[in-house]
């Protein structure tokens, strides 16, 4: 949303309300790419959040003062006792006060640390009861499975000092050698307080923020969002060239699930679904390894994306975002392929999240090289 | 003794009747009409006149019905009520109906959130409030709600605080009250939980008046021995007491139904089960004689729920699904359909309309109405049109399939006969004896079934034998039910491990069936 001034200019004022929680909740799930499972709790508490206390102002990072205290929220535990418990409403207070009281000064706004699923919607939920901004940029520009997988790793941060809360009111800050103590701590102590908590972590300043989150990711959602909702409201165009337009996507493959294959391990959900070619795809045939989030895409034996490129599947008729969690045997889906973030691509990004990390026994190439253009693309 | 299945459809209503052999003695349909009573009292009045079965040799009467699914779609007849949930601290951040639509969520006159509910090991989250509770009943009593929906945070793991708040309801409120509890609804998920909750709270008038009006139509007709049931979305029957408790359970009893009665019907244990009616297809997978449940949240009238229901995906499909050619040439089948008005509306009728059913006259596959209407349709404009439906119905049991191999497929419903028996995917198609009046059938041979549900310690006695004794102890239940002792199965086994709990201790909950005696 850049005018003339090159976005020097007074951005106007951006609110978060009812009508938008609902097309971010959708197109976080598109940003997910695969992971980040159901935002559907995630979206009621936000809503509740807005319709008590009112809208939330968006700030786009050129917003925020340098030396501002920025706090991405989140939640940690299982998704199936957050959809039991939800959340009581006071931990964000109780987040503030700890972090605030800690760094000696109060958070100026909170972000979310990554897209998809209910970590998309929490933020919102936070903002909206504390009254504070929310910052237009998180550390993925996706989903992740892993507490290190953030672009703020990059700049050398760490999560710790992460605060955490259950509803009942009790709340710690661990302060750790490592994210994976970090990690191990936290889970100990989510298991202790009934399986769900509301966390911040990777507490930044203004100035980092602004030299390492990725941007504009809740505005991004939010357009994705609307795009899937509207997508067959223009005459001229088909739905499919209309989402691919939006979502600046690259069309892979189109095909019905003909097998998934999953198998749990150390609390990851790992697999690979097999795509029969429909359409003008019919004879051929497509995979999709997944952790969590879809890692690779293969097409007749050919890898045309992996991460941390964006693989995403979408239903053929709605566009709706198809999770790792709801894939079923039958069902017609549009294979689609997302650039990730610059930053992402860098030598230490491909070594956090690229596919030789996740086990994958292939280089990581761009996108847009490995599938030649695809099927599709604006 | 007779067993009478009733089905009350939105075009039609059915009826059968069948006799302690389970053959079918005679099934006719009659228009449904808007206050359904005299749809139902034509049914009767009909099906008895053919079969020549006199009333008094009827021994049980079952009812499956779309009336509380209407009402919660239509916003009709539904009670104002009041709704307590268990939980703060917890979820306080949710309130109930967050996500509803306003003209659906007007008929909570009351709401409340009170401390109390479990962990998911079944640790306490808070204890009880009851003093907040029982303000909240005294208000809701002041207002003059009659109903009452409670829900608690995790009581699919321990249901103590919604057992104690409905009996403190019931003090304050008085016995007539009418108290729904989450726990006995749905299944994991507080908000859709919930959610089916306040709509069974919100049905109780409307439970009331199918289940008295079921009552007085066969009073009236005369028939007075029969035990009277209702359909439940499971496949097994309720009483009427039962049903007047948990009327939400009836919910999507048609679709049930059908699969039930096409699985009788063909023979089949597991099969795909394609239902044509007048405006849509249904397509339902039936896995050891049961319907297969849905995995996913159901959406009624808007409202997200999870409580069982079977897994059915629906097309615009069906026997007055209007056919058209493009432009282009492109042959297209519906989603719209003439509906009820296919007498009047179809070519084969003497209307101007062409509809599937003109296709499937034209090309001899049924022989309906007048033919000579349809002769000018030309023959390959015909096959095309039914290479069209034929498209449809093999992509729809392809996305009920769970693997890639041929399965067994069951044709049933009025509108079955505009499809083609040649079909890809399906090793075998059956389209069987009676298959217009599958819904009814599958009322009328609906199963009775008996609950257990109890904390056993597996460190006490071990997993596999206590299990087996408590299978045991449901049967007898459904036994007692009425349920043929040679017939009952088990259909349902849950066992959720409480961590709380000394030693090894599980909160297990069985369920058995059988089918009901002819008594």
């Amino acid at each position: 949303m850049t005018g003339p001034l090159g976005g020097k200019e007074k951005l106007e004022v951006r609110k978060l309300g009812v009508h938008e929680i609902e097309d971010i909740a959708l197109g976080a799930a598109l940003l997910g790419a695969g992971g980040g499972g159901d935002p559907y709790v995630g979206k009621l508490v936000a809503l509740g959040a807005v319709k008590e206390c009112g809208d939330v102002t968006l700030l786009s990072p050129d917003e925020v003062p340098d030396d501002a205290l920025i706090v991405p929220i989140a939640m940690m535990g299982a998704p199936t006792v957050l959809a039991e418990k939800g959340i009581g409403g006071k931990e964000y207070q109780t987040l503030f006060e700890m972090v605030s009281r800690f760094f000696g000064k109060d958070i100026y706004a909170f972000m979310p640390i990554e897209a998809g699923g209910v970590n998309s919607m929490l933020p919102i939920a936070a903002s909206a009861r504390l009254n504070l901004p929310l910052v237009d940029a998180d550390g993925m520009g996706r989903a992740f499975p892993e507490l290190q997988m953030v672009t703020f790793t990059m700049g050398g941060m760490s999560a710790s000092p992460m605060a955490l809360t259950d509803e009942k009111g009790n709340s710690v800050i661990f302060e750790t050698i490592t994210n994976k103590w970090t990690e191990e701590l936290a889970r100990a102590v989510t298991m202790s307080c009934g399986g769900a908590v509301s966390v911040s972590l990777y507490p930044m300043t203004g100035a980092k923020l602004k030299e390492y989150a990725v941007r504009d990711i809740v505005t991004r959602s939010q357009k994705l969002g609307e795009a899937i909702r509207t997508v067959k409201s223009n005459p001229n165009k088909s739905p499919e060239d209309h989402f691919l337009e939006a979502a600046e996507g690259y069309k892979l493959f189109k095909g019905k699930i003909a097998d998934v294959l999953r198998e749990t391990r150390a609390g990851f959900n790992f697999g690979k679904v097999i795509l029969e070619g429909i359409g003008e795809c019919k004879g051929k045939s497509a995979y999709v390894e997944f952790q969590n989030e879809n890692l690779v895409a293969s097409v007749e034996g050919t890898i045309v994306a992996t991460t941390p490129d964006l693989i995403c599947l979408v239903d053929t008729e709605t566009f709706v975002p198809v999770t790792t969690d709801a894939l079923k045997y039958g069902k017609r889906v549009l294979l689609l392929g997302l650039k990730c973030h610059e930053k992402w691509r860098s030598e230490e990004g491909i070594k956090l999240v690229g596919p030789r990390y996740f086990g994958c026994n292939t280089d990581y190439i761009p996108l847009e090289d490995r599938c030649k253009g695809g099927l599709y693309h604006v | 003794m007779y067993k009478l299945g009733i089905d009350v459809g939105g075009t039609n209503t059915d009826a059968v009747l069948i006799d302690e052999n389970l053959h079918v003695a005679a099934d006719i349909k009659y228009p449904t009409s808007v206050d359904i009573y005299d749809g139902i009292l034509g049914a009767l009045k009909e099906v008895l006149k053919i079969s020549g079965i006199r009333r008094e040799e009827i021994g049980q009467a079952m009812l499956g019905t779309t009336q509380c699914t209407n009402a919660i779609v239509e916003r009709k007849n539904l009670a104002p009520i009041g709704i307590l949930r268990i939980g703060a601290p917890a979820t306080l951040s949710i309130p109930p109906m967050v996500d509803w639509a306003e003209d659906i969520s007007r008929i909570a006159e009351g709401i409340a959130i009170v401390g109390g509910g479990f962990e998911y090991d079944g640790k306490e989250l808070a204890p009880f409030d009851r003093e907040s509770a029982a303000q909240f009943f005294r208000k809701m009593k002041e207002k003059g709600v009659k109903s009452i929906a409670i829900s608690c945070v995790f009581s699919t793991v321990r249901n103590e605080h919604e057992l104690e708040a409905a009996e403190l309801c019931r003090e304050i409120m008085g016995g007539d009250v009418h108290i729904s509890i989450s726990s006995e609804i749905g299944s994991m998920g507080l908000i859709e939980r919930e959610n089916a909750t306040v709509l069974n709270a919100a049905l109780w008038k409307v439970a009331e008046q199918f289940t008295e009006g079921f009552a007085k139509s066969l009073a009236e007709e005369g028939i007075v021995n029969a035990d009277i049931y209702l359909s439940q979305n499971d496949g097994t029957l309720m009483t009427m007491e039962h049903a007047r408790k948990y009327p939400i359970l009836t919910v999507a009893c048609g679709p049930t139904n059908s699969i039930r009665g096409a699985s009788y019907l063909s023979g089949l244990k597991d099969a795909i089960v394609v239902d044509v009616g007048g405006t849509t297809t249904d397509f339902g997978v039936i896995q050891n004689s049961f319907p297969r449940e849905s995995s996913v949240a159901v959406t009624i009238g808007g409202v997200r729920t999870n409580f069982r229901m079977p897994d059915i995906i629906s097309i615009g499909l069906g026997g007055g699904s209007i056919v058209r050619e493009k432009e282009n040439g492109e042959i297209t089948v519906g989603p719209d359909s003439v509906g009820y008005e296919i007498t009047k509306k179809a070519l084969v009728f003497g209307g101007d309309v062409m509809t599937a059913t003109d296709i499937a006259v034209r090309l001899h596959m049924a022989e309906l109405g007048d033919a000579s209407r349809v002769e000018n349709i030309p023959q390959a404009f015909a096959e095309r049109a039914m290479e069209v439906i034929r498209q449809m119905v093999e992509e729809g049991i392809d996305t009920m399939k769970v693997t890639n191999a041929d399965c067994e497929v069951a044709l049933v419903g009025g509108g079955s006969i505009i499809l083609p028996e040649n079909i890809k995917g399906a090793s075998t198609v059956k389209k069987p004896e009676h298959f217009g009046c599958a819904n009814a059938i599958g009322s009328a041979i609906s199963k009775v079934s008996g609950t257990l549900e109890k904390l056993i310690n597996y460190d006490e006695t071990p997993r596999d034998e206590v299990l087996a004794q408590a299978k045991e102890e449901a049967k007898e239940l459904a036994a007692a039910a009425g349920a043929v002792p040679g017939t009952i199965e088990i259909i349902e086994v849950e066992d959720v491990p409480l961590a709380y709990y000394q030693g090894n201790t599980s909160r297990v909950k069985i369920k058995a069936a059988g089918e009901l005696g002819t008594g």
